[in-house]
């Protein structure tokens, strides 16, 4: 689950890492208000959405006046911002971060991530901050140090302090550096997020060490346990089709084709959705019904297929172990009936109970397309799909 | 033979009690020699009383005291599931699988960490289990589409190994062990721990590896592969038509950073000679015209 810039901030100044003085604001008015408490000559007005490289795109920009915050706000409250993460539709900006200007002397990155070869939280740090880790990684891998933390010890002084000196935060501002990232690991690990990032890190004209942004992302397997954080789920950010499928546990992502696809087990759904594109057609959706799937489940899975605009046609793909055949089928066949399905259906349908599965969908009488396995029942939604 | 668990195999249930475990421990006390190989079940209020005849005890100490087993499989719901394997681990067990799906990661990393130098092996979480076939079944996986013979399977994924499965018993082909390691980012056996074990297998001549987009374990498996197995690999990757920055339903499933796509998993796969399909109704057939060469 991510969460926005400002909220991160009030996470990390919990955990004793400095940001700018900032609040969030909702409307024009609420920003002019923000930056004349705030007080100072320079504002930043940022746009706050879930995507990253909002600066590119024209979210973030640098006020010298009231007039100016007023009329920056204007401009970025409800545009559709674009970035290289959102898409081209862009995301819609309903909050603003109004901050005090800072003075930057050093731009540097600071990240931690869960990091699976070493099986153990990294920090993640360069000199080149601003510019994309991903970027870094790839042109001078040689300027990120990496720190694979003993669960145990935690991010010790030693290590911070060489990650900051590694980075080149100057000598006198070391100290409050390790204070930094030991707020940041701290805060990884009690939040149980996934990832955390600072970029930048500054270091400004007075030798000061501050969080200029914050990205979180937590593990959605622990939120039963971080009501806080859940406290913090902005839900317009939000794919409204995952909203509705995540309440009836349908693990759910829409794409830009025109098959539907609804499946069991995930890596079975994802290889569904390449055999249809290996086939010359393309995914509408990503669909897993899990593991025990019920008639009241697979309706509402075809509910949410069904609301794309584009779907052509659908493919059920069930390998029945726990689930049985049968049960989907009686699934299928009432949610057919239910939703006035007026696309074309394939189903193939393998496992326990296969037989019986098979015969439920024969003697319903609804002209569903039986798949002999996945390759034939891939061929045949295709074709479906393309009206033949 | 088969890797890890055999017909007199011996296994304690952690969570035999709930819902979930009774119903798939009824499963795999039904299939081939289930009924002496699901000796023990544990579970803290429950001690002494029993489940369709398996004991339940109060710890997985005592469970292993009373029967001998070397075992456990876990069903533990996810909040107490990882110290369900810090039990396990305690108790000095030789392999624990843990089916529990939604394990928070940092209670993962603790328990991994904790494993350092102890000999457990751990599958999971978040996976289907291990079969051998007509001889044991600890999972939650069909019985009835294994057959017993020479191919190993190992994947991340539960229904797609199901699917590799259903497409080697119908082509004739049967499994000497299969193998779910799961769809976590922290787990147990990666898939070249899994490989290593078949290559040593004499009783497995050929093997399927199922992976899929996320991380980077397939590469450094096609790595070691390269170098040391002995005996033929057929390899497919799931989510060629995955974006990336989508979580696709398995908390390790995500190409994140630049990492973890299929098709740079399958250009090392191929390079490092794996017979790679992207066709996944071709998993079966891939490994037929290997064996026929």
């Amino acid at each position: 689950m991510k969460i926005h810039e400002y909220q991160g901030k009030e996470i990390l100044r919990e955990f004793g890492v400095p940001t700018p003085r900032g609040e969030a604001c909702f409307s024009v008015d609420e920003a002019v208000a923000a930056a004349q408490k705030l007080g100072g000559k320079v504002w930043v007005v940022k746009a706050q959405i879930h995507a990253g490289g909002r600066g590119k795109g024209g979210g973030v920009k640098v006020a010298k006046s009231p007039d100016e915050v007023r009329q920056y706000a204007g401009q970025i409250l409800g545009m559709q911002l674009v970035t290289h993460q959102t898409g081209p539709e862009g995301q819609k900006v309903r909050r603003l971060l109004i901050e005090e200007g800072a003075q930057i002397v050093k731009e540097l990155y600071v990240g931690m991530v869960v990091d699976r070869a070493s099986q153990r939280v990294a920090l993640l740090a360069s000199s080149e901050g601003g510019m994309e880790i991903e970027e870094v990684a790839k042109h001078s891998p040689e300027k990120i140090h990496t720190v694979r933390i003993d669960p145990t010890s935690g991010l010790t002084d030693a290590e911070a302090s060489k990650v900051a000196r590694d980075i080149g935060i100057p000598d006198v501002a070391n100290a409050e550096a390790v204070k930094v990232l030991q707020g940041l690991y701290r805060a990884f690990v009690e939040k149980d997020a996934m990832l955390a990032e600072i970029n930048p890190l500054i270091v400004t004209a007075d030798n000061r060490v501050v969080a200029l942004d914050a990205k979180f992302n937590f593990d959605s397997n622990a939120l039963y346990r971080r009501p806080e954080i859940v406290a913090m789920r902005d839900l317009d950010e939000e794919d409204p089709a995952e909203i509705e499928a995540s309440k009836f546990d349908l693990s759910y992502i829409q794409l830009d084709g025109n098959i539907g696809c609804l499946v069991n087990g995930a890596g079975l759904a994802m290889a569904t959705m390449d055999i249809i594109k290996l086939y010359g057609g393309s995914p509408a959706n990503f669909l897993d019904v899990g593991g025990g799937a019920t008639t009241e489940k697979v309706t509402e899975a075809f509910k949410l297929m069904l609301k794309n605009p584009n779907l052509k046609a659908i493919l059920v793909n069930i390998f029945g172990g726990i689930m049985r055949c049968d049960v989907i089928a009686e699934g299928v066949v009432a949610a057919a009936r239910e939703v006035h399905l007026n696309v074309p259906l394939v189903v193939r349908l393998e496992g326990t109970n296969v037989d019986l599965g098979k015969k439920i969908l024969a003697d319903s009488g609804l002209p569903i397309i039986s798949g002999n396995d996945m390759a034939d029942a891939a061929q045949k939604v295709v074709a479906a799909a393309k009206g033949k | 033979m088969s890797i890890l668990i055999n017909k007199n195999t011996k296994v304690i249930t952690q969570g035999m009690t709930g819902k979930v475990g009774q119903f798939h421990t009824h499963h795999c006390k039904q299939y081939a020699n289930g009924a002496n190989c699901f000796v023990a079940g544990v579970n803290p209020k429950k001690a002494g009383e029993d489940f369709e005849g398996i004991p339940v005890y109060a710890s997985v100490l005592d469970a292993k005291n009373a029967t001998g087993a070397t075992v456990s499989v876990i069903y533990v719901p996810p909040a107490g599931a990882a110290a369900a394997i810090d039990e396990a681990v305690a108790a000095d067990l030789d392999l624990v699988i843990c089916i529990t799906e939604g394990v928070p990661v940092h209670d993962m990393l603790k328990t991994r960490y904790k494993m350092q130098g102890k000999r457990t092996i751990l599958i999971g979480p978040n996976c289907p289990g291990l079969i051998t076939p007509d001889e044991i079944k600890i999972g939650i996986m069909p019985g009835h589409i294994h057959k017993k013979g020479r191919i190993g399977v190992v994947s991340r994924s539960g229904t797609l190994t199901y699917e590799a499965v259903g497409q080697l018993t119908a082509l004739g082909y049967g499994q000497s062990s299969c193998v779910g390691i799961g769809g976590d980012p922290i787990n147990g056996l990666k898939h070249i721990d899994v490989l290593k074990l078949f290559n040593e297998d004499p009783e497995t001549d050929a093997v399927i590896m199922v992976g899929e987009i996320g991380g980077t374990d397939e590469e450094e498996c096609a790595r070691w592969i390269k170098g040391n197995m002995k005996k033929p690999v057929v390899g497919f990757i799931a989510g060629v038509t995955a974006p990336p920055g989508k979580r696709m339903g398995h908390a390790g499933a995500i190409i994140s950073g630049g990492q973890g796509g299929a098709n740079e998993k399958l250009a090392v796969m191929e390079e490092c000679g794996i017979h790679i399909t992207r066709n996944p109704a071709e998993m079966g057939r891939t490994m037929q015209k290997v064996l026929k060469k």
